[in-house]
């Protein structure tokens, strides 16, 4: 899956020099990335290498010391929350709430950023709402507390209310945690077919294979690859950053390529030479 | 769920806006009318039985002496008009009060246990105005009760604010900390004043802790009443940032919500509204937890239905209280607390739990 729809038109997202610390601890060092229209972009990462963060960045969560985010051609920075919420949409990993809301209330929040406090629902609303439930196949809970549902429904409810808010930018964070495998191949087939720029933090490598345009990959707060996912997740650089033997095998009958892993033979990783490096920048 | 992720038929199960907005509008009228005649039975019912017809015949009089006719019997007029209309009104009013900011602090700090008192407030005001009945009004500065408990309040709420924020920032966990630890501190002072305290003002002083609206006069009805109302219908525009803060704070950011700045906000208007109503009523226990979770099972959590269904049917809830509480034991009064405990909270724990037994049956 190659094919990064880049071409001429500027890219939806562009991220330039981002630097950002927590609580006086840096975090991500001078990240840079771009996705592009219609392109689904990811980040990978050992734990702790900064993706989260780095995307809090991107959807105005948290203000980067240095650099700059553009989404839209816009800086984030100046515009208001609300502002930016019209722009980019976000799947979080979140604790559910302790209170009952109906699948069909969390769905229409997802039209907050683009109402005043004093607008009501229109039709246009609630008909942009039902079909963000359509799109994710979810219109039948629309009546079901959305506590009651599985967590593979509630991924969908949740991209559903991302829906609704006609984002130019869809961010998840791990959208596939605790879904199983099934579920995890449909959200992703089904967030690639909505066609809407996607920047994705994704745990699985072999999913990021199959599913991203593009690929960044985030070791100890900076990127140290990027391109097409066959052309970064060498072994050579799976073996530096996550610490672990990969290698590649394409399934004969589907024609799509898998990762296989195994422990490195020296547990101590980090020491490991590596002859390839990804075709990327090296920290300086 | 269908295994396919393909487009499917638009199937929208919803109502129309317009269906959904008449089944509101019917909600809310039926409520209304609900305030409305719990407000006639409080201004009729007591040791002495005004009849209705007469309660409605000198609103009516009063509200036109040119198109209706004078009450018959004027001393059913007085006691209707002068002693139980004003009561039965502030009542209406501090009870729709205390469920719009119960239901809009158990959002702001994502608990489901927060109720209008939960910054301290309560002692706060209790502090000052223990102070007033036991000392007097000249130890604070020539206060009267209800502004010693009113500056009690707000001087309550800025300290565990200032305890709480970090940077400007508060977190829900720090708020709720900072509420329960300043509230054990002011009621160990309010405590040590009581015991030195001759007895006779230690009732006095009880019946006002407890919550009560004895001895409203009309005088006492119009400052209170307009500040609490304009508190309430501002929190009403607030419904869609607060259905973003329902998500989690991280949701609410991305669904373009400034939380800190909502959150201070959130906090400055409903402690201005829980001092003004603890001025004048006292800490009436109960009402901001249990009719905000009441009313979240009837409608649900969208606080653009909940917000002023949870207002109407606290008015009408503190108004039928109270009349329990003038009623039950006449001619002893109670105080409404202890009224609004004893009714409201076991009808509380039926409810909640007749809510689980139909959740289990959904599962199984």
């Amino acid at each position: 899956m190659t094919g990064a729809a880049q071409g001429s038109a500027p890219p939806r997202v562009v991220v330039d020099g981002v630097s950002v610390a927590l609580g006086g601890t840096p975090i991500v060092f001078e990240a840079g990335l771009t996705v592009g229209a219609g392109e689904m972009v990811g980040i990978v990462g050992p734990n702790g290498s900064g993706k989260s963060t780095l995307l809090r960045a991107v959807y105005r969560a948290l203000r980067p010391g240095a650099g700059l985010v553009r989404v839209d051609g816009s800086d984030v920075w100046e515009l208001s929350a609300r502002q930016s919420a019209q722009r980019t949409a976000v799947v979080v990993q979140e604790s559910g709430s302790d209170f009952v809301l109906k699948v069909a209330d969390v769905v229409a929040m997802g039209r907050n950023p683009h109402k005043g406090p004093l607008d009501r629902d229109t039709e246009e609303d609630r008909r942009i709402c039902a079909q963000s439930l359509a799109r994710t196949g979810v219109s039948a809970l629309a009546g079901r507390d959305y506590d009651t549902l599985s967590g593979g429904e509630k991924q969908r409810v949740l991209l559903a209310r991302a829906l609704a808010q006609q984002p130019r930018l869809l961010v998840l964070d791990e959208p596939t945690n605790h879904l199983d495998i099934r579920f995890q191949l449909e959200l992703l087939n089904l967030v690639r077919t909505l066609g809407v720029a996607t920047l994705t933090v994704m745990h699985d490598l072999t999913l990021a294979l199959g599913h991203c345009d593009r690929v960044y990959v985030l070791h100890r707060g900076r990127v140290v690859a990027d391109g097409p996912p066959a052309e970064v997740l060498t072994p050579g650089l799976v073996a530096e950053v996550f610490g672990v033997r990969s290698h590649r095998w394409v399934d004969p009958d589907t024609g799509q390529a898998h990762l296989g892993f195994s422990r490195l033979p020296d547990p101590t990783a980090d020491v490991v030479t590596t002859a390839a490096g990804g075709p990327g920048r090296e920290p300086g | 769920m269908a295994p396919d992720t393909d487009l499917q038929p638009v199937d929208d199960p919803a109502p129309p806006v317009r269906r959904r907005l008449a089944g509101q509008v019917a909600v809310l009228l039926g409520l209304g009318a609900a305030v409305v005649v719990s407000i006639a039975l409080g201004a009729s019912l007591g040791p002495v039985s005004v009849p209705l017809r007469d309660t409605v015949q000198v609103v009516l009089y009063h509200i036109s002496s040119e198109w209706f006719a004078k009450p018959a019997d004027p001393v059913f007029a007085q006691i209707a008009w002068e002693f139980r209309l004003p009561r039965a009104l502030l009542g209406a009013v501090v009870g729709a009060g205390l469920a719009a900011v119960g239901v809009v602090l158990q959002a702001v700090v994502r608990n489901p246990l927060a109720d209008p008192y939960l910054l301290g407030v309560s002692s706060g005001a209790s502090f000052g105005a223990v102070l007033v009945l036991v000392v007097g009004s000249a130890s604070v500065a020539g206060l009267g009760l209800s502004s010693a408990a009113f500056a009690g309040a707000l001087i309550a709420t800025l300290l565990v604010y200032l305890l709480a924020q970090r940077a400007g920032r508060v977190t829900p966990f720090r708020l709720i900390l900072a509420g329960v630890s300043l509230a054990y501190l002011f009621q160990a002072l309010y405590g040590l004043l009581l015991l030195r305290a001759n007895p006779h003002d230690v009732q006095g002083v009880l019946i006002w802790l407890f919550g009560s609206l004895g001895s409203t006069e009309w005088s006492d009805v119009g400052i209170p009443a307009v500040g609490v109302i304009a508190g309430i219908l501002y929190l009403l525009t607030q419904a869609r940032p607060l259905n973003s803060l329902l998500g989690g704070e991280e949701t609410a950011v991305s669904l373009g919500l400034d939380v800190a700045r909502f959150r201070i906000r959130m906090l400055v208007v409903t402690s201005l509204v829980v001092g003004v109503m603890v001025a004048v009523s006292g800490a009436v226990a109960f009402v901001g937890l249990i009719i905000p979770h009441l009313c979240r099972m009837l409608v649900g959590s969208d606080h653009r239905r909940l917000l002023p269904v949870a207002a109407l049917t606290g008015a009408a809830f503190l108004v039928l209280m109270d009349l329990a509480a003038r009623t039950v034991l006449a001619p002893t009064e109670l105080p409404l607390s202890i009224v609004t405990a004893v009714f409201g909270v076991p009808f509380f724990i039926w409810l909640l739990r007749q809510r689980e037994v139909g959740r289990e049956a959904r599962f199984g």
